[in-house]
């Protein structure tokens, strides 16, 4: 499936060209063993048998484990953005927007991203690194051999858990984020904590609603957290299944999956905001 | 690859099972029970030289192929194997030796059907097994236990739920049916279950975890046992063990195997047959007797390598 070009070597011209060659082919190669992945571990979900044990196993190590950075970050980018924009809206005189500004930022961009980015680095870098480790000592071949289809057992469980638990760190890292800002607004602005939470509620509001009963914020803040789950398990997985090299490798798969994770999420995030936008209309 | 040579080296170095009366002391028990198996696997030797084909278990029929390789050719971005055929009778030991890096334990992956060959046929009780779908595979893969070079044990579960693993996954055995079946395998590989049930792979010595390999390979009762390197990186007491088990699994079960090996002394112990493979083909197919009585120059430079 993939030779190598044989080309006069002396040729400068045709070795960057070869080389070119090579990486898109691998790249291309490996973009179709990602879908494929992708495809067999959405269809596992509906498929006997159900690992049912597994994935709330994963559902723990990827969501309740990962609370208390979820949290903290949210909690302190709360904090910062209160800060920041008070300053900024000193100027003009509508300090009083602290609490809108805040829920505007935090659920619709912010926390979805933030939470995304810390789980990335937190849970995907583990799946790589366990799934790496499991096929380096043939633990994956194993599987196999068993009788076992190794998507089913260890892919679809981490893909379930992390659709499922990325909304609700979401959520939490929301609220997390809002409350920090509460804390500055009512310490250093002066804005009672009332006062701040009916703006928040306005601007929920202010969003629109679908449906007539959902207000767009959150359509807009739970449709992204579940893209990036599915995001951060693949990749997680599709990188660890594929490591090859030992335990340098298993390094190699951990450092890709973040980096890999980390732009997708941001990419993504544009593109689900063009279209929920298109959609919604604001 | 430099992986291999480190172990290449370790082999070359470790000195072969020992002669009786030479053994190191060892405290207590241990030693006993191992100078105990090493007279045992004696005994079982020589018996092997007495009668030449090995009897087979109840209900397995000797004259059946049970695996066989017909014309296999198979390579990534160079040929590793050329046109390989063997096969192996019910109850047959057959031994695939060779050079490091000559895809012995492609053969393996092969049989498992965790490769694909090129061209040639992969038979298993008479059945092609190339053209299978992948969940047809993962069935036919149930006649087989395999037991990985590093054990490949899961590191995430106890010694108890890996052997039990593939009891619960295809059977619909009852808790305590499985206990009970945890408990056989593990004193059939002489563990002791109490002992070692509730241990994590990781607790356990390389012996023991290539040990509870073994268990977990034969869970399922399979027709067909593969080895990959089964002794390799052992010491020569538990080589002595390990070698012993296999034969005892042949003897008592009457298990078709096929085992990749570098040791050629415990191959002479185990093999009905053995596979030579050198430069992608195999080089010689033949029983050890054939083999030592053979004047071909690579063969006898292969052997005076031991």
């Amino acid at each position: 499936m993939r030779d190598t070009l044989t080309l006069p070597p002396w040729n400068i011209d045709n070795l960057i060209l070869a080389r070119f060659n090579e990486a898109a082919k691998n790249g291309v190669y490996s973009l179709q063993e990602f879908f494929e992945l992708a495809g067999k571990a959405f269809r596992f979900i509906f498929a006997r048998p159900f690992y049912g044990g597994d994935t709330v196993q994963q559902m723990d190590e990827i969501g309740v484990k990962s609370l208390g950075i979820v949290l903290l970050t949210g909690f302190f980018t709360g904090m910062v953005l209160a800060l920041q924009t008070s300053v900024q809206l000193q100027t003009f005189g509508a300090t009083q927007y602290v609490g809108r500004l805040i829920a505007a930022s935090m659920i619709r961009e912010l926390g979805p991203v933030m939470a995304g980015l810390m789980v990335a680095g937190r849970v995907g870098s583990g799946i790589a690194a366990q799934l790496g480790s499991m096929r380096v000592t043939e633990q994956i071949d194993a599987l196999n051999t068993l009788g076992t289809d190794p998507i089913k057992k260890l892919v679809t469980p981490r893909l379930l858990a992390a659709l499922i638990m990325l909304p609700v760190l979401t959520i939490i890292n929301d609220f997390a984020g809002i409350l920090g800002g509460n804390v500055i607004a009512k310490l250093y602005v002066g804005i009672p904590t009332a006062a701040y939470w009916r703006t928040v509620f306005e601007q929920m509001v202010a969003g629109g609603f679908t449906f007539r009963y959902i207000p767009n914020d959150l359509i807009h803040g739970l449709v992204k957290p579940f893209v990036f789950g599915g995001i951060i398990a693949l990749t997680g997985c599709h990188y660890g299944l594929k490591t090859t090299g030992g335990t340098e490798g298993v390094g190699v798969a951990t450092t890709r999956t973040v980096v890999t994770a980390s732009i997708l999420i941001l990419v993504v995030d544009y593109f689900i905001t063009q279209i929920l936008l298109a959609f919604l209309g604001s | 690859m430099s992986d291999e040579d480190d172990r290449r080296a370790k082999d070359r170095r470790d000195p072969q099972a020992p002669e009786k009366g030479s053994m190191p002391r060892r405290a207590g028990d241990s030693h006993r029970v191992r100078a105990a198996i090493r007279d045992e696997l004696e005994t079982l030797a020589e018996a092997k030289s007495d009668e030449p084909a090995p009897t087979p278990g109840e209900g397995r029929d000797p004259a059946r192929t049970v695996i066989a390789l017909e014309n296999v050719s198979l390579g990534f971005d160079q040929p590793i194997l050329e046109d390989v055929s063997f096969s192996a009778k019910g109850g047959e030991t057959i031994v695939v030796v060779g050079e490091s890096g000559t895809g012995k334990s492609t053969i393996l992956k092969l049989l498992l059907r965790l490769l694909v060959p090129d061209k040639g046929r992969v038979c298993i009780d008479g059945d092609n097994i190339t053209d299978l779908t992948f969940n047809e595979a993962l069935e036919v893969r149930q006649k087989m236990g395999m037991v990985f070079q590093g054990a490949a044990l899961f590191d995430s579960m106890t010694v108890f739920e890996n052997i039990a693993y593939p009891l619960r996954e295809h059977t619909k055995l009852t808790d305590d049916e499985i206990e009970e079946r945890v408990r056989e395998k593990l004193s059939f590989v002489d563990l002791e279950p109490e002992k070692v049930m509730d241990q994590m792979p990781a607790e356990l010595s390389g012996g023991m975890r290539k040990r509870v390999g073994v268990a977990r390979g034969m869970a399922n009762n399979p027709e067909i046992m593969l080895y990959d390197e089964p002794t390799s990186g052992l010491d020569p007491l538990t080589t002595g063990t390990i070698t012993y088990l296999i034969l005892k699994l042949q003897r008592e079960l009457g298990v078709t195997s096929v085992v990749v090996s570098h040791d050629i002394r415990s191959s002479f112990r185990m093999a009905s047959k053995i596979a030579l493979l050198a430069e992608k083909r195999i080089a010689f197919f033949g029983t050890p007797e054939e083999m030592t009585g053979s004047d071909d120059k690579y063969i006898r430079e292969f052997l005076g390598g031991f």
